[in-house]
């Protein structure tokens, strides 16, 4: 059984049957990646995975237990991080209070009041958050007002964020749309790092096949809501089915 | 220093001074001068109300200044909690202390409830709903628990609630042996006392109720520097960053909102329990959403989200609208006999909108002019003159800096 099943799922808007019947097992520490052309639910399955969306019908297990109804700060503290397709961080904090945050949330739970303690204080945080900036070479960066980033390193900063939780589940939503070419080269190397070092389970959707095909292990093929085919990324390239309803055009 | 870093101590040791020789900071003119008549503002009323005030704004940029949320109606707050310390005054004693206490606990579960409900929706909804509240308060004050006939008489209405002869004060007395209604105090030391010191032809005055109030701002403004630089702090800021990534990063926003909404609900209790300890007398007015109002406008003036800033911007609201209701039309016929007589009137005649009961006008000019030229506040104002006053100084780095951002000078 994979760390992440998703079995029988349902999801309709109004007559649009956005997702059907949809089945699907992540194994644990593989980087499986979901394509498809637009509109056929990529995007409406991963809400559903975060608790942003309840399917209809059908049911999500992480690790054994459903994660359908908890709020998106209770499916994080399960273990599943999300990334998303503009770069969600905190624009007006310093890189190193950016780090910090995600720290401070995976050693005290969702809330707790520190409203007298000082943060410089936070001896082992600090450490922590000064660490992980410098695995991701942004140590130089960590007073700079993080929204006066680039594109590639808010991406960068964003990833770190979510790893320095060390969740079991990275979930990345098209992780370099928008990106120069260089920047996508720098995220796709700093997944193939992070794949490499840890333990740790990748779900990644995605348009660009360059990424696609350099990162993932698993391949699943969305098409107007259901899974077309799962296979290995050698497999898929050549898959008939798969060239006439995705790759035809582009491949 | 007190468990703060090197900067925050200089902060808080420079308002500390500045409120402890606020008597003799706020004097500078000889005892009756017509300049001190008009630009003096050391007497205790106007004080007390300075640090009051001071204290209110704080709390408030607790909330609006980290988390975003514009409460715009924190003048329910300190409305319930002056009822409160008078209710105090009236079944208890004369004593501040449990007075205030009251306010704040008061204050505080009436945060709760408020905030509880309201921080269900964020941005302008939010205000909307708080305001709402606060409106709602302020009728509920204001007639339906104030009417003097019914049994249930919370507020007294329209009059206000008051001390009278004939309360119970189970701790005190109901009446001083001359008669009249026992006056508030500090463990014996009267609000009201005040020690004058004659120096030349300068008056200071030193009024216990003045320095129980600033000892007590400063113990809040403490604590709300340390809040700032606490991880509850940086949480609260995250919710005014970006909420979204604070719940994927398995934060719960709403019980930092809550908490933060319910500290500076306490704050403004506080200052209303502080208002009522100085002149036990509470009326719903307290709880007008233009009083709400005026906190917001406080609270930029100064600089939303800094540190001193609250302080500076309730100082300055309280001290203009002092200076420009006392102007009246003699004053300025005073001021410009100087021109011919045609001219003195005309100018008299426009400038007279502008004072006296017209300075709501002038108060919000400057207010307009201090968000479009600072928007940062008065704090922006400050920084700005120190880096004026630090290019001045000849060093070489700087001074290449000066000349490239102001080629004019």
């Amino acid at each position: 059984m994979g760390i992440l099943e998703v079995k029988n799922v349902n999801k309709r808007f109004g007559g649009l049957q956005a997702l059907g019947d949809v089945n699907l097992s992540v194994a644990e520490n593989t980087v499986h990646a979901i394509i498809g052309p637009n509109g056929a639910g990529k995007s409406t399955l991963l809400n559903c995975l975060i608790g942003k969306l309840i399917p209809d019908t059908g049911s999500v297990l992480f690790d054994g237990e459903s994660v359908l109804g908890r709020k998106p700060f209770e499916i994080c503290q399960m273990g599943i991080s999300r990334v998303f397709q503009t770069p969600e961080i905190f624009g007006e904090l310093s890189v190193l209070e950016n780090m910090m945050i995600p720290i401070f949330a995976k050693r005290d739970g969702a809330f707790r009041m520190q409203a007298l303690s000082s943060t410089a204080g936070e001896r082992d945080v600090l450490e922590q958050a000064e660490h992980m900036l410098e695995s991701l070479n942004m140590a130089d960066k960590r007073h700079m007002h993080s929204a006066a980033m680039s594109r590639g390193d808010k991406r960068r900063l964003e990833i770190g964020m979510c790893l320095s939780q060390n969740p079991r589940l990275l979930l990345l939503d098209e992780p370099t749309a928008g990106m120069a070419r260089a920047d996508t080269n720098n995220t796709i190397d700093l997944l193939k790092q992070i794949k490499d070092e840890r333990d740790i389970t990748i779900a990644i959707i995605e348009h660009d096949m360059h990424v696609v095909f350099s990162l993932a292990e698993r391949i699943t093929v969305l098409a107007q809501g259901s899974p077309l085919v799962e296979d290995t990324p050698e497999k898929i390239k050549g898959h008939p089915k798969v060239r006439e309803a995705y790759l035809g055009e582009t491949a | 220093m007190f468990g703060l870093n090197q900067k925050d101590t200089r902060l808080f040791l420079i308002v500390a001074a500045m409120t402890l020789l606020a008597p003799f900071i706020l004097n500078p003119f000889p005892e009756g001068t017509a300049m001190a008549q008009m630009f003096n503002a050391g007497y205790p009323d106007l004080m007390q109300r300075f640090v009051i005030f001071g204290i209110l704004v704080i709390g408030f940029n607790i909330l609006f200044g980290l988390t975003g949320y514009l409460s715009f109606g924190h003048a329910a707050f300190l409305g319930v909690g002056s009822y409160a310390a008078v209710w105090m005054f009236k079944l208890v004693g004369m004593n501040v202390v449990p007075a205030i206490l009251l306010s704040m606990v008061v204050a505080g579960l009436f945060a709760l409830l408020i905030g509880y409900v309201s921080l269900r929706r964020s941005g302008i909804y939010f205000s909307i709903l708080t305001l709402a509240f606060a409106q709602m308060s302020y009728n509920l004050a204001y007639s339906v628990l104030g009417n003097p006939a019914s049994n249930f008489n919370l507020t007294n209405g329209e009059t206000g609630l008051q001390l009278l002869l004939d309360d119970p004060r189970v701790l005190g007395e109901s009446v001083t042996a001359d008669g009249s209604i026992p006056v508030t105090n500090f463990f014996g030391i009267a609000m009201r006392d005040s020690f004058n010191l004659e120096i030349g032809g300068w008056l200071f005055t030193f009024n216990a109720g003045y320095y129980l109030a600033g000892i007590i701002m400063l113990i809040s403004f403490y604590i709300s520097i340390r809040i700032f630089r606490s991880p509850f702090g940086m949480m609260l800021r995250a919710v005014k960053s970006n909420q979204q990534r604070m719940n994927y990063t398995g934060l719960s926003s709403r019980p930092y909102t809550l908490a933060a909404f319910v500290i500076s609900g306490i704050y403004a209790g506080l200052a209303g329990g502080l208002l009522s300890s100085m002149d036990p007398l509470a009326g719903a007015e307290r709880m007008h959403w233009t009083a709400s109002g005026e906190i917001v406008i406080m609270a930029i003036l100064g600089g939303v989200g800094t540190l001193i800033g609250p302080i500076l911007g309730a100082g300055f609201n309280e001290y203009f609208k002092n200076i420009l209701s006392k102007i009246n039309d003699e004053v300025l016929h005073q001021w410009l006999s100087f021109m011919p007589d045609g001219l003195e009137n005309a100018f008299v005649g426009v400038l007279h909108f502008f004072v006296g009961k017209g300075w709501h006008l002038s108060l919000g000019l400057l207010f307009m002019m201090v968000i479009i030229f600072l928007p940062g506040g008065l704090v922006e104002g400050g920084q700005r003159l120190a880096r004026l006053f630090r290019r001045r100084r000849p060093s070489d780095d700087d001074s290449q800096k000066s000349a490239q951002s102001t080629p004019a000078e």
